[in-house]
């Protein structure tokens, strides 16, 4: 990597991991269980939050010094706010349709403890290219579990990937389905994405075991 | 007299804010440990509900909403000020909150004290600007539901946080 230098690109790679703010910094869950039933509704909720994030530290990193430390969380909630209520309003104009599945999740972004909890821990300390790369990093990392999350609920649950039926068609009996396969309805609910989010804490945590915590 | 009892019962049991739409579990998680904060919490959640829901729906009735601005002058009636809902409300919940913890401080330190960190955190917990936001997206019609909305989704949060807590 002839851009970043090895301890800026480290900061992009470790959320990704490591030090990925679902699995192992446990932030951010409530939007992950949510709307992670339809794969083209978790990109889009990835890609809102690396808007939000990846601004966001830069503004509260270029703020930094000058925030009281008094009101600083009304001071990080007021450029959440405007930085979703802009990402709302996109949504609306280019993918109505997507915004009513996503419906009040767009604007729990302003909630969502990755984007507060990453402006406590680095933007407020930090130079504004180091909190940009370390917003877009663990950005990244939100949306790869969102991803995979995703990935295996459309799978299982409707057969489909982006809307594209992949397993054949249900109700011609074609592909998959002539062996007697059925959608499996469960992975549909909230509660399948919790299970899914902790296997892939066990297979992480399995695969390194000094992210183990005690 | 009927859709008051209805609202209230389907917000605690089948609209439940953690068991149905999965909200408000950071710091449901972290304070079910002893009975007492998770009580105290979940009143200063209760509380916060009842408050910031109806002050947030009379923000949308006459400021936010398409046309609300219509008791200025007639000449206001295309305004749409719906796309500062969520920085409006956000700032009401955070200046609520900001009163709860000093009411807390003062008539109760030793809640004030164990609940920490978690009490500021209420500001950003999923579950208070999502009842605001349900109560918009859902159009709730009277202040009188708002407040009904409010209270009962406060105590479903509450009821589940201490469903959790007193198995441990």
């Amino acid at each position: 990597m002839g851009l970043l230098s090895k301890k800026d690109a480290k900061l992009i790679t470790d959320p990704l991991a490591d030090n990925n703010p679902i699995t192992i910094q446990v932030l951010g869950i409530c939007s992950a269980l949510a709307i992670t039933a339809e794969l083209k509704a978790s990109l889009v909720m990835g890609i809102a939050v690396l808007f939000v994030l990846g601004i966001g530290n830069v503004v509260i990193s270029l703020m930094r010094n000058i925030i009281p430390s008094k009101i600083r969380i009304i001071v990080q909630l007021i450029v959440v706010a405007s930085l979703v209520i802009i990402v709302d309003q996109v949504l609306k104009a280019f993918a109505y349709e997507l915004s009513k599945t996503l419906s009040v999740f767009v604007g729990l972004i302003i909630t969502n403890c990755i984007i507060m909890g990453r402006f406590e821990a680095f933007a407020l300390g930090n130079g504004p290219w180091k909190a940009f790369l370390d917003g877009i990093g663990n950005a990244l990392g939100y949306a790869v579990i969102l991803l995979a999350v995703g990935f295996f609920r459309e799978l299982l649950g409707s057969g489909t990937l982006f809307g594209i039926p992949v397993l054949g068609d249900p109700i011609e009996k074609t592909g998959l389905y002539s062996t007697g396969y059925e959608n499996n309805g469960f992975m549909l609910m909230p509660p399948m994405a919790l299970i899914i989010v902790g296997l892939i804490i066990w297979v992480q945590r399995s695969r390194n075991t000094t992210l183990i915590e005690d | 007299m009927i859709e008051h009892i209805e609202l209230f019962f389907k917000s605690i049991f089948i609209d439940n804010m953690v068991f149905a739409v999965f909200l408000g579990m950071c710091s449901y998680l972290a304070v079910s440990k002893k009975v007492a904060t998770a009580v105290g919490l979940g009143a200063a959640v209760i509380f916060v509900l009842a408050i910031t829901v109806p002050l947030n729906w009379l923000l949308d009735q006459y400021l936010l909403q398409p046309g609300a601005l219509v008791w200025l002058g007639p000449e206001f009636a295309e305004y749409d000020l719906s796309f500062l809902s969520f920085i409006m409300f956000i700032a009401t919940i955070a200046t609520m909150v900001q009163l709860v913890e000093i009411v807390v401080e003062k008539f109760s330190p030793s809640l004030y004290n164990s609940l920490g960190i978690f009490l500021p955190l209420i500001a950003v917990n999923c579950a208070i600007l999502g009842g605001s936001l349900f109560m918009q997206s859902r159009e709730i019609e009277t202040l009188g539901l708002a407040v009904n909305y409010g209270i009962s989704s406060g105590i479903g949060w509450f009821f589940s946080d201490f469903s959790y807590c007193s198995h441990s």
